[in-house]
């Protein structure tokens, strides 16, 4: 397992898409360091800031390249043939993958997030969302690790679910909030510390809960595709 | 009416093959597209060339083996146990696929090294240092990937899937892009790993490889088994078979006359651009034509064989 895992982290960051982690962290960092610098009020700009930007964009495209980069990219390039010729049980190398991506989402997200909330001037909201934006990993990459195996262009899907179904429908149709990471990753950061800036539209109950089965549902399902996993023949 | 009950069981394990690698009875299809139609084969310890033009279906056959393909119909079975959705079988299976794609960051050493770990075996270290031994590659091992010749990737990757010693071992199309001597290295080592009690097979569509390899062979035509068996047999219904030929002369008429005179000789077509001939025999024809043409004085400006291609070759098979 250990091996796999190590694989799949070279494999994430030898890659130029690794890159891709930075400009949004520090973009985030960036305007609320600015919003800071004008002494303009954190509630005129913690919303726009943590919520459009930090939740509804930082974290699940985060996710989303780290996700699909620790399977997609390996099922592509076709090297994921050398993991899969070895008498590793399947749960093992989803396990592997999916915690890679988690952790390294995690850190990525978590820490920048912190920092703007420790820019709004409160520690205990800082902690908050970084707490949030921990869960927010495990449940986004879980669901695009697992993208990886249902679809061949599992970036593309991953988006219409990060700007339709959480962006677009999340905003009008207030019944697709059930199935929103977004909205639990809120919920969550507002009920540790309730602030004017975010505000959770789930329960907290449904945002816990929620954000667990994704995590396991997504898990099962990948590895139960994994066990089918075919290779493409000649004629394709 | 006599048969017992007893005897029942005492038959059944005779019919069902021993082989290593089994296939009963499988085929597999895309939508309405057939890629492997009802083949039925046992493989044990030796090489075994998978023989068959591009697009017979070879790579089918070889990733069901590798339980990387679920068969639509039929059994595929490794040591008695189904390949498919079994990671079990990699334990004593090795696979070396066409795509040559492989961890272009790490170096030789760490690529096999990380495969014999995966493998969980005792001494990972010792046991790709053997392998990488075994392929030569033992200079370049702490070479990145990427950097390597395709020739050098390829025996990387057959250190990767020999570091477990599997019994079992499949290489799809493994001498593409190699240089004649990594060729000849490649098929030494198959020959020796035969030898040794392995079970190889290799797809090619390419008979000289097979030939110089197997002992075996298994011909694919458009997904169904056109032949099995010892590759002379193969080899000389592949000779003697007709062949056609396009001869131009100083004098073709003349050289006709004379020509359909020969019992190789089956057949002569006189064109504008010269004549195609259709020889029973190549041997006898190819010796027979330059010493007709001396005879009558005739000057031979071309000889090509024209109906070389694999494709025929492998149609005439499927006939034979």
């Amino acid at each position: 397992m250990s091996t796999v895992a190590m694989i799949t982290a070279r494999g994430l960051f030898g890659r130029r898409r690794a890159l891709m982690l930075l400009p949004l962290p520090l973009l985030l960092i960036g305007l609320a360091a600015l919003c800071k610098s004008f002494d303009v009020e954190p509630t005129n700009w913690g919303q726009p800031v943590i919520e459009a930007l930090g939740f509804a964009v930082v974290l699940p495209v985060i996710a989303l390249i780290v996700g699909t980069g620790v399977l997609g990219s390996e099922i592509d390039d076709g090297t994921l043939v050398h993991i899969l010729t070895k008498p590793l049980p399947r749960r093992d190398i989803i396990l592997a993958k999916y915690l890679v991506a988690a952790v390294v989402t995690a850190i990525t997200t978590s820490i920048p997030l912190y920092v703007v909330g420790l820019l709004t001037g409160s520690a205990a909201f800082a902690g908050a969302l970084a707490i949030a934006a921990v869960v927010g990993s495990f449940a986004y990459t879980a669901l695009f690790v697992l993208l990886s195996l249902l679809t061949r262009r599992p970036v593309l899907l991953g988006l219409v679910y990060i700007l339709i179904w959480e962006g677009l429908l999340g905003r009008w149709v207030s019944g697709t909030r059930v199935l929103s990471i977004e909205q639990y990753v809120i919920t969550i950061a507002d009920k540790i510390h309730p602030t004017t800036m975010l505000t959770g539209q789930v329960s907290v109950t449904t945002a816990v809960v929620m954000s667990a089965l994704f995590v396991v549902v997504s898990t099962v399902v990948a590895i139960n595709r994994l066990g089918s996993f075919s290779l493409a023949g000649e004629t394709s | 009416m006599t048969t017992s009950v007893e005897t029942t069981p005492t038959t059944a394990p005779a019919q069902t093959p021993a082989g290593v690698i089994d296939l009963q009875n499988v085929s597999r299809w895309y939508g309405n597209v057939v890629a492997v139609n009802d083949i039925t084969m046992s493989l044990n310890a030796g090489v075994t060339g998978l023989l068959g033009p591009n697009g017979a279906g070879k790579t089918t056959v070889l990733h069901m083996m590798a339980g990387f393909l679920a068969p639509s119909k039929g059994e595929v079975t490794i040591h008695g146990k189904p390949a498919w959705r079994n990671p079990a079988v990699y334990r004593d299976l090795g696979l070396v696929t066409e795509r040559e794609a492989v961890h272009a960051f790490l170096t030789a050493e760490q690529f096999v090294l990380a495969c014999a770990k995966m493998q969980k075996l005792k001494d990972p270290a010792g046991a790709a240092r053997r392998a990488l031994e075994l392929v030569e590659m033992t200079d370049a091992a702490d070479r990145r990937i990427g950097t390597f010749s395709k020739g050098m990737r390829q025996r990387t990757r057959v250190a990767a899937a020999l570091v477990h010693e599997p019994k079992v071992l499949l290489l799809d199309e493994p001498f593409n892009g190699m240089d004649p001597r990594q060729r000849m290295h490649m098929m030494e080592l198959l020959h020796r790993l035969g030898d040794n009690g392995h079970t190889i097979l290799f797809s090619s569509h390419i008979l000289e490889e097979v030939e110089q390899v197997a002992g075996l062979v298994q011909v694919i035509v458009a997904g169904r088994l056109a032949a099995s068996g010892d590759y002379r047999k193969i080899r000389r219904l592949m000779t003697t078979r007709p062949h056609v030929f396009a001869v131009r002369s100083s004098d073709d008429r003349r050289l006709a006359v004379a020509l359909i005179g020969e019992k190789s000789v089956s057949g002569i077509e006189i064109e504008t651009t010269g004549m195609t001939v259709r020889a029973s025999d190549y041997g006898d024809f190819t010796r027979v034509l330059p010493r007709i043409a001396l005879d009558q004085g005739i000057r031979l400006h071309q000889l090509v064989p024209s109906d070389e291609s694999l494709e025929s070759v492998f149609s005439y098979l499927l006939e034979a």
